[in-house]
């Protein structure tokens, strides 16, 4: 599923970089390896001007460097940064926030996705699971991605918000056009957005004259030194909650049974050591992980000894990032029992993942229901397998032939 | 042996705590601390070094004793 708008080839990864081309979407890993060798921090004058780190060690530091990297826009598009951008608070409060303001919106949240609470959702995330493979698992096939990985974090997350769960086609429309349709004009951009800030309006006016318990009930309540939260901070945090939590899981859930429907051993092993599941999803986090963030650039600045500038985007590839030898050993390799693992699939510094309990939980239930119900399978046509395109990657279709079912 | 997570460091991605929550326990906002005095009951030293080399901000330092 490249952009739809047509982007112009690439020449040059090097000097022309756009991360919506269909050779990215494809298989980015050899693109950003050359990269690293090459040209370590590569620029493109697409979208005005957009850097691009490779190694880890340049992607971390940008994530330390909040005084020069700003997170107020973190999603690259044909929306110059600039105009409209709101700093320290930014349009998604906290992913979109830089100090001071940052820690004060993040605390509101981490208790509800701190891992006790996270816990305790397992129950009914691995009841979903089992209930989706029961609907496929007779017809010896399934889309592992539209038929399976796409419905978990989608309802988990519309249930945390309480949100009518016959909603959830229209929530991954908004998660499409927000954050793979990237190249799409402006304009087309922003009625998709007004479309998608209207429901949240509807969805707050609800939870306004009716509170239960839920986040948009909670966030309706919180208060900061005393005041409530501004209506464009509760819209902009449940922007945030009920984009950033679909696309990405859903994403990992597919990349890892794409890996394992090629890799019979690593199937294999699995089946007959189900206590190594939770170290192979750390490795299927590392290899294939999903997201790739942005920055722009607040000041004039070096990075890896390249001269960045001021008002420029700057892509961070944390999936780049875990693939970069100097960081990793055998960094290209797929090992599901390595036991040292500091990937940056979360990302790294103050804006780690604040999902990342729950998406961690998401994706081992996911792994594990299926395979206890499904494990062996393989790829029933590689050509008909497709990418999402943006910055957040993973499979979305997927079609896979069950070779033994239980 | 004694494990310590900086507090400054940690951002809370609770692999510590994932790994050995014998050694880590974890605050209300996810936030990762040793437990007591950071003291490694015997037989945990695997898992102390295991919890280090998964963090990804290397806020957790292991003191050794001769």
């Amino acid at each position: 599923m490249s952009s739809s708008s047509g982007v112009p080839p690439v020449a040059d990864w090097a000097s022309d970089f756009d991360h919506t081309d269909p050779g990215w979407v494809g298989d980015p890993f050899p693109i950003w390896d050359d990269l690293r060798r090459t040209c370590p921090v590569a620029h493109s004058a697409r979208y005005g001007g957009v850097y691009l780190p490779t190694r880890h060690d340049d992607i971390a530091a940008v994530a330390y460097d909040t005084e020069h990297f700003s997170s107020c826009r973190v999603v690259v598009s044909t929306e110059p940064p600039g105009e409209g951008d709101a700093p320290p608070v930014g349009g998604a409060p906290p992913i979109t926030s830089d100090p001071p303001f940052h820690a004060v919106a993040r605390r509101l949240l981490l208790p509800a996705f701190s891992p006790k609470p996270i816990d305790r959702l397992e129950p009914v995330t691995r009841q979903l699971c089992r209930s989706l493979v029961d609907e496929f698992v007779g017809d010896g096939r399934a889309d592992a991605s539209a038929q399976y990985a796409q419905h978990i974090p989608v309802t988990i997350i519309a249930q945390m918000l309480g949100f009518p769960l016959e909603d959830a086609d229209r929530f991954r429309r908004w998660v499409h056009e927000a954050l793979e349709d990237v190249a799409a004009p402006p304009e087309v951009r922003q009625e998709a957005f007004l479309e998608l800030e209207g429901y949240l309006d509807a969805q707050i006016d609800e939870h306004e004259a009716s509170p239960r318990e839920d986040l948009t009930s909670f966030l309706l309540d919180a208060r900061i030194d005393g005041q409530p939260l501004g209506r464009e901070h509760v819209r902009g945090t449940m922007v945030l909650l009920l984009l950033a939590g679909i696309d990405t899981t859903w994403s990992a859930i597919g990349a890892s049974l794409w890996h394992l429907a090629q890799h019979p051993h690593d199937r294999a092993r699995l089946e007959a050591e189900p206590e190594l599941l939770p170290t192979a999803c750390e490795e299927f986090l590392r290899a294939y992980a999903p997201v790739t963030m942005a920055r722009v650039v607040a000041h004039d600045t070096e990075l890896g000894g390249v001269p960045v500038q001021a008002g420029q985007w700057l892509l961070l590839p944390f999936p780049a990032a875990n693939r970069d030898p100097e960081a990793f050993e055998r960094a290209g390799e797929v090992l599901i029992d390595r036991a040292e693992n500091r990937h940056a699939a979360f990302g790294l510094g103050i804006h780690r993942c604040l999902g990342s309990n729950l998406a961690r939980m998401e994706l081992r239930v996911a792994v594990e229901e299926w395979l206890r119900r499904i494990p062996d399978f393989e790829l029933e046509d590689a050509a008909a397998v497709t990418w999402s395109a943006g910055q957040v990657r993973g499979p979305r279709h997927l079609p896979l032939r069950f070779l033994r079912t239980a | 042996m004694k494990v310590h997570v900086d507090a400054d460091k940690c951002q809370g991605h609770n692999r510590c705590y994932a790994l050995a929550p014998e050694l880590f326990d974890v605050d209300d906002y996810g936030n990762a601390h040793e437990i007591g005095d950071g003291t490694v009951p015997p037989g945990l030293e695997d898992k102390a070094r295991l919890a280090v080399a998964n963090c990804p901000e290397f806020a957790i330092t292991i003191e050794e004793h001769s």
